[in-house]
């Protein structure tokens, strides 16, 4: 399955991150990241927390703003531009840790409100193309519910299916598993596997190095803001060259 | 000696004991829980008891009809006895005009009934957006409202015909298309100043016609400019019509067409009339005003930020009699000499200024409780900022802040009693001060202000119900 999966990469960039630099106050957050995401690419970025791992991919749709060094999303270059900021983030889909529903919308309306009012897509298709994800993440029985009657591992499955309802070229998922219960895990990672299958470009900050060995052709380890180590999954678990990434692997995978 | 152990049927749920149940329950926990609350229950029901022996009489003994205090009082004593007091409803009956409209002329008083009942069939879409029945229901009772009290007021036969074909028609349009009903809203403020204050009909459509031109500029010149400074320039182009192509243009079609209903000058309103014209023109502009004022409040934009706070901070710093000063005196000076600029409008504009900077503040409180991922979910969608505000965070905001709104919102329609510092008749003051001075009534103090009082009452707890019907319908959570 890898190897059918790894076949749909193609030289396309998607993202291409130069010399880029960010600061909190005083604080140097990301410090002279470099990287190039292909088309089609399954990346998985993993680090001890406050490694900067979440800010760096909240840089990719400008939820945070970075100050030197450049970022190009699918050919915009993300500047102060509003249009330039509009549009790739009308590209990329987010998926976050806390799920960020909307509570006061039923499902189906969290799935169609971005598509009717971004992309002025006609109600009835926006529905349609809701209930078409809401199928494939298996949940359309929800449709009409809110989402606080939803378990977590359901909610996160509908933040999935919301942004994918945009058609995106790219999904960032930021933890997606990380606030849910251990028997809801599995629902959420089978949704993003699948994901992962069809050949969507994604980037997973994620801790479940299980889904990383399955399914990322790519292992970036951050740490202190800086890129530590990257390579594909099977040389970065079976022989990791950085002491540092051997300690936080021996820490993450010793029980 | 640890043993292992196997549950093979699940236990059925049992009801709980009869004392953990129903009205012995409840007073057990609520009443008599411990010896403090016993003594607590025993003085506070004799505390009732106390209060309504004492005053139980004296409404038992209301006179409906009399012709003066002394009078109340000898009718009073002859069906009591000697020394019985009783409550002289009669002055209230006798004054009930003046409450309810101050001195407006009583052959007119079918205008603001009329324009009363119509402001429900205006509230009713905002207030029930699109449930058709509920509209129905609305405008319905509506018609059968205006219809007795405009016969009971001897309203002229147009009255009547407007108010059955103009309902007529909403009730139809409920049943069409319920969402198109919100365009009566919008006329409404027009139709109703026009009603109140009379004058020609041309009036009020030339002054909406300055919103036409202010929508029409801003919709042209959106595309080619950019929201922000189409807004402007519309708001420029209206204030330009209203100031330059407004009083020509209604000479000119008011004698091609003379229309007028008698006019009616400001210092005629008084009561209840002049209290809910304040009150609703308040609520209903502060809330919009108070909004744009707490998203100011938060803006990035130096500017903007700064007006905001210190429109606020100044506002909510200065007592709302003062503002009411400023707006009877001091606006004056400041205007040039002749302008006549009425002075209801001018309370009404510094009331809702000062009601509007309270719901900034409140609505902030609402914008900070929300979490942040809910502002970066609807970035991260690619919605833009007035629609993340419009679709996602207002409606959210909004919600949680209800009741402190509708708190403002009551405490504005109270404070319209104030008005009686700028020598406008408010019910509470103006009208039960003429009450007591007349002659017949020389001596009379609770009746009026219970009255008073009552229909206050009944007013703000309407509001409040309200509002916790509309938390209830709102409420999604489901925690």
């Amino acid at each position: 399955m890898a190897d059918a999966a790894k076949m749909q990469i193609s030289d396309e960039v998607a993202i291409q991150i130069t010399g880029m630099n960010k600061w909190y106050g005083q604080f140097h957050v990301l410090r002279d990241i470099n990287m190039t995401v292909q088309r089609g690419e399954r990346i998985v970025i993993c680090g001890p927390s406050g490694s900067g791992k979440s800010t760096l991919i909240r840089c990719i749709n400008r939820l945070e703003e970075h100050q030197q060094g450049q970022i190009i999303v699918d050919g915009t270059e993300l500047t102060n531009d509003l249009k330039n900021i509009d549009k790739v983030r009308s590209e990329v889909g987010m998926v976050f840790q806390h799920f960020n529903l909307f509570p006061h919308l039923t499902i189906l309306e969290n799935l169609t409100l971005a598509p009717i009012w971004v992309r002025k897509v006609p109600k009835r298709e926006a529905e349609e193309t809701a209930m078409y994800f809401l199928q494939k993440v298996k949940i359309p029985e929800q449709a009409n519910k809110y989402p606080g009657q939803l378990s977590g591992g359901q909610q996160q499955r509908v933040a999935i299916a919301r942004s994918l309802c945009m058609k995106p070229r790219i999904m960032l998922f930021d933890e997606p598993t990380s606030a849910l219960d251990p028997e809801m895990i599995k629902e959420v990672l089978d949704t993003m596997i699948q994901l992962a299958e069809e050949g969507m470009t994604m980037i997973c900050v994620t801790h479940e190095m299980g889904f990383a060995q399955a399914v990322a052709n790519r292992v970036i380890f951050m740490d202190q803001g800086q890129i530590v180590e990257q390579n594909e999954p099977k040389e970065f678990f079976n022989n990791p060259k950085s002491d540092r990434t051997k300690l936080f692997l021996s820490q993450i995978l010793g029980h | 000696m640890a043993q292992g152990f196997t549950r093979t049927e699940i236990l059925p749920a049992l009801p709980p004991p009869i004392t953990e149940r129903g009205a012995v329950k409840w007073m057990r926990e609520n009443l008599f829980s411990t010896p403090l609350n016993i003594v607590l229950t025993v003085l506070g029901a004799l505390f009732v008891y106390w209060i309504v022996a004492s005053s139980l009489p004296w409404w038992l003994n209301s006179v409906w009809n009399a012709e003066s205090l002394s009078q109340c009082r000898e009718i009073v004593q002859a069906k009591a006895g000697e020394g019985a007091t009783g409550a002289c409803w009669a002055s209230i009956r006798v004054w009930w005009g003046a409450f309810l409209f101050g001195f407006y002329p009583p052959a007119e008083w079918w205008r603001p009934i009329l324009a009363f009942g119509l402001l429900f069939a205006a509230l009713a879409p905002v207030l029930y957006a699109g449930q058709r029945g509920n509209l129905t229901l609305v405008l319905g009772v509506v018609a059968a409202f205006l219809l007795v009290t405009l016969y009971l007021s001897q309203a002229p036969t147009s009255a009547f015909v407007m108010v059955v074909v103009l309902v007529a028609g909403l009730i139809a349009l409920a049943q069409v298309l319920p969402g198109k009903l919100l365009w009566f809203t919008l006329v409404y403020p027009a139709l109703c100043f026009w009603l109140l204050w009379g004058g020609s009909i041309w009036s009020p459509i030339v002054a909406m016609a300055g919103f036409a031109v202010l929508y029409a500029v801003f919709r042209l010149t959106s595309p080619l400019i950019g929201l922000a400074p189409a807004a402007g320039a519309g708001i420029v182009a209206a204030a330009l019509w209203w100031l330059y192509l407004d009083v020509p243009l209604l000479s000119a079609l008011h004698s091609m067409l003379p229309l007028e209903i008698r006019s009616i000058n400001s210092d005629q309103f008084g009561g209840f009339l002049l209290a809910t014209v304040i009150g609703v023109t308040g609520i209903s502009f502060s809330l919009p005003i108070g909004i744009l004022l707490a998203l100011g409040r938060q803006s990035d934009m130096l500017i903007v930020k700064t007006l905001s706070v210190g429109f606020i901070e100044f506002v909510r710093g200065v007592p709302l009699i003062t503002l009411l000063f400023t707006a009877s005196l001091l606006l004056q000076y400041f205007l040039p000499p002749g302008t006549n600029f009425d002075i209801i409008l001018r309370v009404i504009i510094l009331v809702t200024f000062f009601a509007a900077a309270y719901l900034a503040e409140v609505i902030r409180g609402g914008l900070a409780a929300l979490p942040r991922g809910q502002y970066e979910a609807a970035d991260a969608l690619g919605l833009d900022y007035w629609r993340a505000q419009r679709l996602i965070i207002l409606p959210q905001a909004l919600k949680v802040s209800i009741p402190a709104i509708v708190s403002t919102f009551i405490g504005l329609f109270k404070d319209t009693t104030l008005v009686s510092f700028v020598g406008l008749m408010d019910p509470l003051r103006g009208v039960t001060t003429i009450l007591r001075a007349d002659i017949n009534w020389k001596g009379i103090y609770w009746e009026p202000y219970i009255f008073v009082g009552a229909i206050f009452f009944l007013i703000c707890f309407g509001m409040s119900r309200y509002s916790m019907y509309l938390e209830r319908k709102l409420k999604t959570d489901h925690r």
